[in-house]
């Protein structure tokens, strides 16, 4: 079985009569690697936020299963405890939301849902020094307003914290690499590495072939115009890189 | 007799006058002169000036009228109350090490309150009992306006009773005070309560006065306030009000306070049924520094008016200024805050700002800000917003696992955060954080959370 099966997916946003994916095809392996390319406003966003399950979008036909479950049942929040995590692309400033009330409300109900038992104060700072010191993020910023005043590259690299923090198991990851320094990309990525596992699937969007020399995927797909347009492994970054997207575009329409 | 029950055949005015009449020796030292004088000029203000009417621009928005015209028992001499300390022993708030005069229906009970610790040159104690102190004589009755506030008037007419502090030059106070005012009326009952705090020049103070109800009665609580503070001196005042959902209050409070000194109030109203609180500071000498903060959690169908003004009567002062309100169901919250600024008050420095969260369609919220400058060099501003609960950040914290009432709560918990920051005494404002907490919705309930913050930044 499985971990991801997007079955002939379309999407349209709820208010306007606008498709924004039509018919996505993907299937993702427990402990699999993949990434999506592809130009802007082809859908990659939309795609990771129905999986988050962000209300505003509304499938219109196709299925999500995730464990073999209808993942589109869920909650938004029932879906972080079952271990989708997404890493946004513009992350949220909380004002006035203290780095160790949110955490600490996320890991313990996460780890609740996955019956284990909630972290008492200790074992929670401990945690958060170890998983801070995975992705590098500056120990200070943990005692500031989430995200609050952040630069965009701490932003970023507090998305990687939060997912190390909550250990999911499909993590989608919303071109975290725009907007990290090369020295960041480069911690963030070996941070992203260790947390590799057989049972932790990644779903990268990116528009840079560059992060992908650093997480290696197995799978990369081209998403054009609200579908998967093609397939393949790590070379098709690479080819991409070269020839950017032009004949995905010229092609017509139907499949 | 010790008690009249008000007629209510009679126009609202004629019922508090001929009460008046019936009862007139029974008032705050019967025979002290001065007071004496000061009831009948009151009475007589309070004759001329009438009850307020919504088309008075102080009272638009709040009608007190309607709730003044119910029929109470104006109590005239203490009562027999019934409450013990077992009955108060869950409202003395955990972790605060103060000294505590315990107010039944608005007169202190000696025989309840703990003031054992007080050092012995500070007095708290009775109002009634304080006619022949010094400070009392020279401050009761000269800030609070009976002359143009018509509930100033009143209560200053049917004084009676309420707390007196007095702290003398240079001593500063360790512990705070906590007056709890109880209400514990079996019948409708109207209490005008008069407290008097004294804190002389160099000396510091922190009183914390709490609001409760032990009996469902219905109640209507007229309370006034003088507060002075000399040189030097420092007093932070807090009031939360937490009474049932059928009691109404009007809370008057006259701050003035000398040079160099210090002058904070923090008010926080978790419940009532109509609460108007008026506040005038007034700063007379350089380099003052006054403080105004208000929390309102507004739930059911709560009515809550906050009316201040600071009157910078003195160049060279500063003074800040933010209240919070919180409305969920169809609560209505007022704020009208005025800046008054005179003409030879140059280089002052004064800021307001008013915030409001509205959880529900239903709930109302009215505010105006007021800034009358008539000097030239002075930095003011004002600033207010309105909004409701930032729908991205409650998504954001769904993501991670965080469900969607702890996710509204503890953004609102942060909405409140800049005034709780203002707290400077930690067994209160974790008090306060959980009464935010509590006082929203049960599903909203936090008490876990803020106690994990608490041991977090300890
Ligand atoms: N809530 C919405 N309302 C209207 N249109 C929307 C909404 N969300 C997405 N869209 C549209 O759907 C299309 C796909 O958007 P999406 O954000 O998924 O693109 P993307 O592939 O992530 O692009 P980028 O690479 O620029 O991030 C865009 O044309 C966008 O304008
Ligand atoms: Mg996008």
């Amino acid at each position: 079985m499985a971990l991801l099966e997007v079955e002939n997916l379309h999407v349209s946003v709820e208010d306007e009569d606008i498709e924004i994916l039509k018919g996505v095809d993907l299937t993702i392996n427990e402990g699999e690697v993949h990434a999506i390319m592809g130009p802007n406003g082809s859908g990659k966003s939309t795609l990771a936020a129905v999986l988050a399950g962000r209300e505003e979008y509304v499938v219109t036909e196709g299925s999500i299963r995730y464990k073999g479950e209808d993942l589109l049942e869920l909650e938004v929040e029932e879906r972080a405890e079952e271990g989708v995590f997404l890493a946004f692309q513009y992350p949220v400033e909380l004002p006035g939301v203290s780095m160790t009330n949110f955490l600490r409300e996320a890991v313990n109900s996460v780890r609740e849902a996955r019956g284990e038992e909630e972290l008492g104060a200790a074992d929670f700072l401990k945690l958060v020094r170890e998983r801070a010191k995975l992705v590098d993020l500056d120990p200070d910023l943990v005692k500031r307003s989430v995200n609050q005043g952040f630069s965009g590259g701490e932003k970023k690299r507090n998305e990687i914290f939060q997912l190390a923090m909550l250990e999911p198991t499909l993590a989608v990851l919303d071109e975290t690499d725009s907007g990290l320094d090369i020295d960041a990309l480069r911690t963030v990525s070996d941070g992203v590495n260790k947390l590799r596992s057989d049972e932790r699937a990644f779903l990268l969007i990116t528009h840079y072939q560059r992060l992908l020399d650093y997480i290696e995927p197995d799978y990369v797909h081209v998403m054009v115009n609200g579908r998967i347009a093609e397939s393949g492994d790590k070379d098709l970054a690479i080819r991409l890189e070269e020839e950017g997207y032009e004949r995905f575009q010229r092609e017509p329409a139907a499949a | 007799m010790s008690t009249t029950t008000l007629d209510t055949s009679a126009q609202t005015i004629d019922r508090f006058v001929s009460a008046f009449q019936v009862n007139h020796g029974q008032a705050l030292n019967g025979t002290n002169a001065s007071v004496a004088k000061r009831r009948e000029a009151a009475i007589q203000r309070f004759q001329e000036l009438g009850v307020p009417t919504r088309k008075q621009e102080a009272w638009k928005y709040t009608d007190i009228a309607s709730v003044l015209d119910r029929p109470y028992t104006l109590p005239l001499g203490p009562e027999e109350a019934d409450v013990s300390a077992a009955d108060l022993d869950p409202y003395l708030i955990d972790d605060l090490d103060a000294h505590v005069l315990v107010l039944v229906n608005g007169r202190p009970d000696l025989s309840l309150s703990q003031l054992d610790a007080m050092p012995e040159d500070v007095t708290v104690g009775s109002l009634k009992d304080a006619g022949d102190h010094p400070a009392f004589e020279a401050h009761y009755g000269e800030y609070a306006d009976a002359e143009d506030e018509v509930l100033t008037a009143l209560n200053t007419a049917f004084v009676q009773d309420g707390a007196f502090i007095h702290v003398p030059e240079d001593v500063e106070l360790e512990q705070p005070i906590l007056l709890l005012h109880v209400n514990a009326a079996q019948d409708d009952l109207l209490m005008q309560p008069r407290h008097l705090f004294v804190v002389e020049a160099d000396a510091k103070a922190r009183v914390i006065g709490r609001q409760l109800s032990l009996t469902g009665a219905r109640t209507f609580t007229n309370t006034v306030t003088e507060m002075f503070v000399g040189e030097r001196g420092y007093l932070d005042h807090y009031v939360i009000q937490e009474e049932d959902d059928n009691a109404s209050q009007v809370l008057s409070r006259f701050g003035y306070h000398e040079g160099d000194s210090v002058l904070s109030t923090d008010t926080f109203t978790f419940s009532g049924e109509v609460v108007r609180n008026n506040m005038t500071l007034t700063p007379d000498g350089p380099n003052c520094e006054t403080n105004l903060y208000g929390l309102v959690i507004g739930h059911g169908s709560m009515h809550v008016d906050n009316n201040t003004l600071v009157d910078h009567v003195h160049a060279d002062c500063v003074s800040n200024e933010l209240y919070k309100h919180v409305l969920n169901d169809q609560s209505t919250a007022v704020f009208n805050g005025k800046v008054f600024v005179h003409r030879d008050s140059q280089r002052i420095d004064a800021y307001q700002s008013n915030d409001s969260l509205v959880l529900n369609n239903d709930a109302q919220i009215y505010t105006k800000p007021e800034l009358e400058i008539y000097a030239d060099d002075v930095k003011c501003s004002h600033g207010t917003t309105t909004g409701q609960l930032d729908e991205e950040a409650v998504y954001a914290m769904r993501t991670r696992g965080i469900d969607e009432a702890t996710a509204r709560a503890l953004l609102t918990l942060a909405f409140a955060g800049e005034v709780l920051e203002q707290v400077t005494l930690d067994a209160i404002s974790e008090r306060v954080e959980l009464a935010v907490a509590g006082k929203l919705p049960e599903r909203f309930n936090l008490t876990g959370l803020v106690e994990t913050a608490s041991a977090l930044n300890a």
